[in-house]
């Protein structure tokens, strides 16, 4: 479990330049109240606290969340998701190995769902916060030197690129306003690249294995290269959608979650694969501008029959 | 059968420390006899022998003590010469430990033998004649599996395999043997292809037991021939018009140092690229694998006319004294063997028969050696893997990676414990051969081979129970037709009677030969 936060390094740091303090307060809360709220409902349980408060499983949980989270969302937000994420997702399921859905993304999606205003208020990434004024939104809600929350929110990329395509315009008009930029004007793709580089040393080290990012970022050339070479006016390229939103946090730190995800090799590149096919399907369908969270939990509960069709061949069975 | 020249990598496995330099260092030595020999009437597959001695007899070395029961069974021969003390339950070392009914012999010392009539030419001998042999000297196999090796041998297979690959950390017995009997062991091979027919004969020693493929081939070379080398195998083949047994080629092959390479479906895979089909057995594809020991027993049956009455086991690990590969006489307490081992040393902690990952943990040294012992390990308390508290699954697939059998442990795991009996026969757990990977690996410390071994025995009384079930329904089906079909036959006679009797003429024609058979009769 250090090595899987050791590899989200990388990501968090690039987040924190791009969006400011506010991203390691988020982190500070969400891990204080994981491990609270783990105490309390271990002992309401009645079962032992130092083995499932040692495993680190509650840190890793806490930091995905708090990635997820926009750097100065309200305090309880915190707590509330990681109630969900903690207690609803995890230990009433039966604790560590025993939960059915990827804790951190059950806890942000249903907070998504309840509090769509609170999560979506992503601030402008030119104009990083500072700690005091972080601490002064994220407890009071008060915004810093009579600012309102339009001077300091901008849409994300995401958003941004779909408000602009919906209002008409081709990508390559798009990608033109100064809004929006081209992919390495944007500083989200760099905490994209970061996750990237940081999901490379947790294959490297053999920490998880290759093949969910492996059939997920393949799935996704696949998928939209063809569209984009055909008609890049109309399809973002493979590209844009690698490196926008989630996508790489999930395909290497959350899709590859063994307790929630498929666990046989041919099932894992299945889940990979079809974590990008719904990521891909949500943006460009949903509601919601990403689909990380919405494909891993669709995922996971899909994941034993993933295993039963991708069961491999006992040694002596009949081929 | 062709069999394709390299080594395959069988599916998962580990590379472990072998540990075996310690007990290898020294030459084979014999191990003393014992004040007393108990020998378990049941040493073997199958059904336990049964005695054929009495208390007080006197007996010679060779001499049956116990002869092969009903279906599968072997029989017990007594070490040494000296007077049949008991015949008594005494605790085996097999799990539950329960005493079972074994002979208690005091040998008088003098170590004399009475020996069977040598077949003369075996590789000339009808192979009903050597398997004859091999059943009546006791011979089963040795590597661990101690099936009935007549038995095995009764059904024609085309390629031998002869297991030289010790795969199992600190065991050292086969590579003691091989290192001192080279010789017996090809000789016993050959009679073994002879006796099964089969045309091909594999040996297979793993790559780290240099001195043993080195005493392998110079046998080889001196019965057979010079080799010609090709990649990991030496082939040995007798040419024409030499007098000898024509056109048995050998292979020597080295397989690489990784276990479970030893396992009998591993091997058979490694070496020809051929799986044993589920539930099936190595007959099925026409191969036999004999352990190098069983060899040089069979060799000692036919050429030498001695039964089975002692093997090699390996006496090791950081508690002993004097660790070393020993002959020793079947029978003898394990407490003397490691007296003879120098003894343990302050530090032994815990005591092994078998190896440290299928091993098994014995509650004290009373037990006697048999069969099925190839090691005793003492372990020293700094050799003992640390207890580490037992952690939820939190599906790494760690356990699959190393599968030989290739199942999913973890899910299997599951099943077993929630006692999914259908559930777990179906997701493969007759296929695990116990031999521990997983376990090694798991983070979490669950101990999953245990799990599968309980699940393997449930699974057998099942079965077992169900056989009855259907024996006994059978058994009724059966009575119930035979009382059915006797009243059907019973009515038809009266029926046929009361037709025949309907009619006068018939009634008054039997009188009249009833009559007819009063008159002649003599009178008294």
């Amino acid at each position: 479990m250090l090595k899987v936060a050791l590899a989200l390094l990388p990501g968090t740091l690039v987040q924190m330049f791009v969006f400011g303090a506010g991203v390691l307060l988020q982190l500070a809360l969400a891990v204080l109240f994981a491990y609270l709220l783990e105490a309390g409902i271990l002992r309401l349980l009645r079962r032992p606290l130092a083995p499932a408060l040692g495993d680190g499983s509650a840190l890793i949980t806490a930091w995905l969340f708090a990635l997820c989270v926009p750097p100065l969302a309200p305090w309880w937000i915190a707590l509330l998701g990681m109630f969900v994420a903690i207690v609803l997702a995890k230990q009433l399921y039966g604790g560590l190995g025993h939960n059915l859905f990827n804790p951190a993304m059950a806890g942000y999606a249903l907070l998504l769902l309840a509090f769509p205003f609170e999560l979506s208020q992503w601030p402008n990434p030119k104009q990083p916060v500072s700690l005091e004024h972080a601490v002064l939104t994220v407890f009071t809600g008060a915004l810093p030197e009579e600012g309102s929350w339009d001077a300091i929110v901008e849409a994300t990329p995401l958003d941004r690129l779909r408000q602009l395509t919906t209002a008409g315009r081709t990508l390559a008009e798009a990608y033109a306003d100064p809004t929006l930029g081209t992919l390495w004007e944007r500083e989200t793709s760099w905490i994209a690249l970061a996750h990237l580089f940081g999901g490379l040393i947790l294959i490297a080290i053999g920490a998880t294995s290759w093949h969910v990012p492996v059939a997920a970022i393949a799935a996704v050339l696949l998928l939209t290269g063809p569209l984009w070479l055909f008609d890049p006016d109309h399809h973002p390229s493979p590209f844009a959608h690698l490196f926008s939103g989630a996508f790489m946090l999930g395909a290497f730190f959350i899709a590859t979650d063994p307790v929630s995800g498929a666990s046989t090799p041919r099932g894992r590149l299945m889940f990979g694969a079809l974590f990008a096919l719904l990521t891909l399907a949500i943006r460009r369908y949903g509601n919601f501008p990403d689909g990380v969270a919405f494909a891993v939990l669709l995922l996971n509960a899909f994941a034993p029959l993933i295993d039963r069709l991708a069961a491999p061949r006992i040694f002596g069975a009949r081929r | 059968m062709r069999v394709p020249t390299g080594v395959r990598n069988f599916p998962g496995g580990l590379s472990l420390d072998h540990h075996k330099e310690v007990s290898r260092a020294q030459p084979l030595r014999v191990c003393a006899l014992p004040e007393r020999l108990i020998l378990p009437l049941k040493q073997h597959r199958g059904s336990p022998a049964h005695p054929c001695v009495e208390p007080g007899d006197r007996v010679m070395a060779g001499e049956p003590l116990a002869l092969a029961g009903e279906g599968l069974s072997a029989s017990i021969h007594a070490p040494t010469s000296g007077t049949v003390l008991a015949i008594e339950p005494h605790p085996t070392p097999q799990p539950p430990f329960t005493p079972e009914p074994s002979i208690v012999i005091a040998p008088d010392g003098l170590d004399r033998w009475r020996k069977l009539a040598p077949i003369p030419r075996p590789l000339e001998a009808p192979a009903e004649r050597l398997i004859a042999r091999i059943a009546e000297a006791g011979v089963v196999g040795l590597g661990g599996a101690v099936f009935p090796t007549a038995e095995k041998l009764a059904v024609p297979r085309e390629l031998l395999i002869v297991n030289g690959a010790e795969c199992e950390p600190y065991i050292a017995c086969d590579d003691a043997l091989l290192r001192a009997r080279a010789h017996s062991v090809v000789q016993g091979a050959r009679i073994a292809a002879r006796a099964v027919g089969a045309n091909r004969i594999l040996i297979a020693v793993e790559d780290h037991m240099q001195a043993a493929h080195a005493a392998l081939a110079r046998a080889l070379s001196e019965i057979i021939g010079p080799p010609a080398p090709a990649g990991h195998t030496l082939h040995f083949e007798e040419r024409e018009g030499e007098g000898r047994w024509l056109s048995l080629p050998i292979d020597l092959v080295q397989v690489p140092s990784r276990y479970p390479q030893g396992g009998e479906r591993q091997l058979i895979y490694a070496l020809t690229g051929r799986e044993v089909p589920l539930g099936g057995l190595p007959r099925d594809i026409g191969v036999a694998v004999i352990n190098v020991g069983t060899a040089a027993a069979i060799l000692d049956a036919v050429v030498h006319g001695e039964a089975l009455v002692s093997r090699v086991v390996t006496v090791t690990g950081g508690g002993v004294r004097r660790p070393g590969n020993y002959q020793v006489r079947l029978g003898t307490p394990i407490e003397t063997l490691i007296a003879f081992a120098g003894g343990y040393r302050e530090d032994a902690a815990r005591l092994i028969v078998g190896g440290p990952v299928m091993g098994l943990a014995l509650p004290h040294d009373g037990f006697p050696v048999t069969k099925a012992t190839n090691c005793i390990l003492v372990l020293a308390a700094s050799e003992l893997p640390r207890p580490e508290p037992e952690l939820p699954c939190i599906r790494c697939m760690a356990c699959a990676e190393v599968c030989p059998a290739r199942l999913l442990p973890h899910e299997l795991l599951r099943r077993v414990r929630a006692r999914q009996w259908p559930e777990a026969e179906s997701a493969g757990l007759s296929a695990c051969i116990e031999c521990g990977c997983c376990d090694l690996v798991c983070p979490s410390h669950i101990p999953l081979a245990d799990w599968f071994r309980f699940g393997k025995g449930e699974l057998g009384a099942r079965a077992e129970e169900e056989r009855r079930a259907r024996e006994a329904k059978r058994r009724h089906e059966e009575r119930q037709a035979r009382l059915a079909r006797e009243a059907a036959e019973r009515e038809a006679r009266r029926r046929e009677q009361t037709e025949r009797l309907a009619d006068p003429a018939a009634v008054s024609s039997l009188i009249a030969q009833a009559r007819a058979r009063r008159d002649q009769t003599p009178p008294e």
